[in-house]
């Protein structure tokens, strides 16, 4: 009989314990399927910090592939961005998280990131310029549709292509105009940050 | 200790049909006339050694594969890894239809392939070193220059694709020991998707000359391979999460140096 009571006691304990963690933050809903999240691909950022593709949940994405060492095409795919960013409004540039990765897997590093960051004078509260290993480049370029050759010089052919997450990865929406302002790529911007809070988690 | 007895029998029927590793040859590589020069010109490719599965994976394998890593079922899989026909010819998403166990794995995506090639410690090969390997035939490492053998490729690749897949196996093996790269499925490589991306460093300047050099990149010596050109072209055709009844794969590892 006592064997029993504390057999009770230890389950209530047990359950009081799970339902006190069942009342912290809710687990996420699960991806859609075609959110570009699905990948598993650890990146690390220009401060070194290492993350999972998955972390960049929860915001708008704007993301493309660029390498630090490319003279002149990397440059303006900075710009597209860079166009889209001044062009919102400070509660909305709040909200909206603009993301390079490298396809240099053997030469980009933090302090390679950082430079470019520094020099384009990117805000680091939502610039996050990334490096990741080989296999992630290929298959993030190919989540993203985006071709790429390494050249015989150590750089790469590459297709320029700015690509709008939204805030659970699905890709609403992709620009290949580098030289000049894309109204359209601007206009999906703002549909993904006025997304009503139910749709975006 | 007849428990213990009868616990030893189970586990044994447990275990999968087929434990052995796959095989691999070893390819010692080197300089390569390639029909994609990597300067977009004329310079050699350089093929690094490396091992490559004797045969392509079959539907057993990959069965084998997919009960291990339920997010690569048929019924698991995320819409963005694969399209709609994946693996649709099994008759369920760990079942396999009658006669298909030694079959090349066929309805794959790049993403699906290349997933499996890592759960054996591989990976996918890249274009020059499956065009390396496709080279050589039973008695000649590069049998390229030899209209015969093109014209033998070219063959099979008349043959209607409704017939049913052969297992694989029964193609001759060539001077490395590898067989059905030819005539069998079409295989998945690494950088499919960069084979038409220039491979020159000028064209780096110009975005709008990003798009993609078509028959400029490709060698003056082979335009008359045509076997290899229509497995460019199908190649550069696909997406990653693309899927075809004749598109299968093997596996490729670096090669290491006792």
């Amino acid at each position: 009989m006592i064997f029993m009571t504390r057999v009770f006691a230890a389950l209530a304990l047990f359950l009081g314990a799970t339902t006190v963690q069942a009342t912290s933050p809710e687990p996420a809903a699960p991806l859609p399927g075609d959110s570009v999240y699905q990948l598993d691909a650890v990146l690390t950022d220009q401060r070194g910090h290492e993350f999972k593709l998955a972390d960049l949940r929860g915001r708008p994405v704007l993301i493309a592939m660029f390498y630090t060492s490319c003279k002149y095409v990397c440059p303006l795919i900075v710009d597209a961005m860079v166009r889209v960013e001044r062009a919102l409004g400070d509660a909305e540039k709040k909200d909206m998280h603009f993301v390079l990765v490298s396809f240099d897997a053997d030469h980009d590093t933090p302090q390679t990131l950082a430079e470019i960051a520094t020099q384009r004078h990117l805000d680091a509260s939502r610039w996050t310029l990334t490096r990741t290993d080989a296999a992630s480049v290929r298959k993030l370029a190919a989540v993203l549709g985006v071709q790429y050759r390494a050249t015989t010089d150590g750089g790469f052919n590459h297709s320029s292509i700015v690509s709008l997450l939204d805030q659970r990865g699905r890709i609403v929406a992709r620009s290949t105009r580098m030289n000049e302002a894309d109204a359209e790529l601007l206009q999906a911007v703002r549909r993904v940050l006025a997304a009503p809070v139910s749709a975006q988690r | 200790m007849r428990g213990a007895a009868l616990f030893l029998v189970a586990w044994t029927l447990a275990l999968p049909a087929s434990t052995g590793a796959a095989e691999y040859a070893r390819i010692a590589g080197g300089s390569f006339a390639s029909v994609l020069p990597p300067d977009g010109k004329s310079a050699p490719a350089q093929v690094a050694p490396f091992r490559l599965r004797t045969l392509p994976v079959t539907n057993g394998e990959f069965l084998a594969f997919a009960r291990t890593h339920p997010q690569w079922r048929r019924d698991g899989i995320a819409s963005i890894f694969a399209d709609g026909q994946y693996l649709a010819h099994w008759t369920g998403a760990l079942q396999l239809g009658d006669g298909q166990r030694q079959q090349p794995a066929t309805h794959v995506s790049w993403f699906a392939a290349a997933a499996f090639c890592e759960s054996e410690q591989a990976r996918l090969p890249s274009w020059y070193e499956f065009e390396f390997a496709a080279a050589a035939d039973a008695t000649r490492a590069d049998a390229r220059g030899d209209p015969a053998w093109r014209e033998r490729i070219l063959d099979w690749y008349a043959r209607p694709s409704t017939a049913a897949l052969p297992d694989v196996g029964n193609g001759t093996a060539n001077v490395y020991g590898i067989r059905d790269m030819h005539g069998l499925v079409w295989e998945w490589v690494s950088d499919y998707a960069s084979l038409m991306v220039s491979g020159d460093n000028r064209d780096q300047g110009d975005p709008d000359l990003l798009k993609f050099c078509g028959a400029g990149a490709l060698s003056t010596q082979d335009r008359e391979n045509y076997a290899v050109l229509m497995r460019i072209a199908l190649l550069s055709s696909l997406k990653a999460a693309d899927t075809t009844a004749n598109l299968g794969f093997r596996c490729a590892k670096d090669d290491i140096q006792d």
